[in-house]
């Protein structure tokens, strides 16, 4: 190769390699604030102030929706498999909410450190198949 | 040697004769693809144990999400070359990507819109997925913008080369956004080395209209290339005699 775009090329080639550990290291260091929630383990530990809004995300705990007699209440209950927080949300839920599914909540902690969600979002897992795939897998894991 | 290859294979003028007779196969190819793709895809893929009717927005939000980071790949590496062996071709081939890439994000965008709604319950959320998509958008608008305010041919083709090549860091963290952090956005169903996450009978539809999205941003490209060739090559005798 000519020597002249030879270091041109050696030149770009490490403009960019800088430039990526650069930004390697920025978003490795800001981890925490790309993350778009707390795991309820995280959130037990960040030590939260009572009213901050925080954003949560875990799995539906089984068993532990309860939907009041009146009114749009409902309580459930956030789990990662090690620690749970209890939430209390009054409004409307997505259309995949249900116990099991993964859920992303924004709310805060009340005075009373109970956690009042604003906003619930039902994230899904990558996984595509037809139902009668899923009721078969579901009948042999039952 | 690569500059005899150049000269030899990759002349404007050989570029645009050549490309006359693959046209109508690519094209083919497109229909082909496409038309299996959405009718499989739409009408014979089953519904999804979840989602139901609404996943087949996968058919077109997926292969747009593809195309317009492919698309963004081959705009960087058109930069490289017209950065380091300042080939014409390339400088070409670069911004007529550019002007192709923006509108698949676009799309990748409102479709992915369009299916949180129902899904997740959102239209948007800043989250690293979407967010870095968000970016990618930028980069071919500001792009395009750029290559808008150059009057000089050399010059712009170096400027916005410089910027296509730095903002490829960009396609790394798009892909690696919903493993390296939390988000909203699921994880990969289609990846290199795992067994796809997806039902075969709905895979099938799914690569097709990948290759269909691919298969059309080569035909638009090779068409608006071809265009670019001319305009650019307008006072050359060859172009002269072919305009008589």
């Amino acid at each position: 190769m000519h020597p002249a775009r030879q270091k041109k090329l050696i030149r770009w080639v490490l403009i960019l390699t800088a430039l990526s550990l650069a930004l390697g290291l920025i978003l490795y260091a800001l981890k925490q604030n790309i993350n778009l929630f707390y795991t309820p383990t995280e959130l037990l530990n960040a030590h939260i102030q009572n009213g901050q809004v925080v954003r949560l995300g875990g799995y539906v705990g089984q068993h532990s929706v309860h939907y009041a007699m009146t009114g749009r209440s409902v309580s459930f209950v956030v789990t990662d498999k090690k620690h749970q927080i209890s939430i209390q949300y009054q409004g409307v839920l997505p259309t995949l909410f249900r116990e099991g599914q993964g859920v992303v909540i924004t709310g805060r902690f009340d005075s009373s450190h109970q956690f009042i969600a604003d906003q619930v979002l039902a994230k899904h897992d990558e996984n595509y198949m037809p139902a009668i795939l899923k009721k078969s897998l579901q009948g042999q894991t039952a | 040697m690569f500059q005899r290859f150049q000269q030899q294979f990759l002349s404007l003028k050989n570029f645009y004769f050549i490309t006359r007779y693959f046209l109508p196969w690519i094209a083919i190819a497109f229909f082909v693809t496409a038309s299996y793709g959405v009718i499989d895809g739409l009408f014979f893929a089953p519904a999804d144990y979840q989602q139901g009717n609404a996943f087949r927005i996968i058919y077109v939000h997926v292969p747009s999400a593809f195309t317009a980071m492919a698309i963004y790949f081959v705009m960087a590496a058109s930069a490289l070359l017209t950065l380091v062996w300042r080939t014409k071709m390339a400088a070409i081939c670069m911004s007529v990507s550019a002007r192709i890439g923006v509108w698949f994000t676009l799309l990748a965008l409102v479709t992915g819109s369009l299916w949180g709604k129902p899904m997740w319950g959102t239209w948007w959320i800043w989250d690293a997925r979407l967010t870095s998509v968000l970016i990618l958008l930028f980069l071919y608008i500001g792009f395009i913008a750029l290559q808008s305010v150059i009057a000089e041919v050399q010059t712009r083709d170096r400027a916005s080369a410089i910027l296509a090549l730095l903002g490829v860091i960009n396609l790394p963290i798009i892909h690696y956004s919903v493993i390296w952090w939390n988000t909203l956005h699921q994880g990969p169903t289609l990846s290199r080395f795992a067994r796809p996450a997806i039902a075969n009978s709905m895979l099938w539809p799914l690569l097709s209209m990948i290759a269909a999205f691919l298969l059309f941003y080569v035909w638009i490209l090779l068409l608006r290339m071809r265009n670019q060739i001319i305009l650019r090559e307008r006072k050359s005798l060859w172009v002269q005699e072919l305009m008589a």
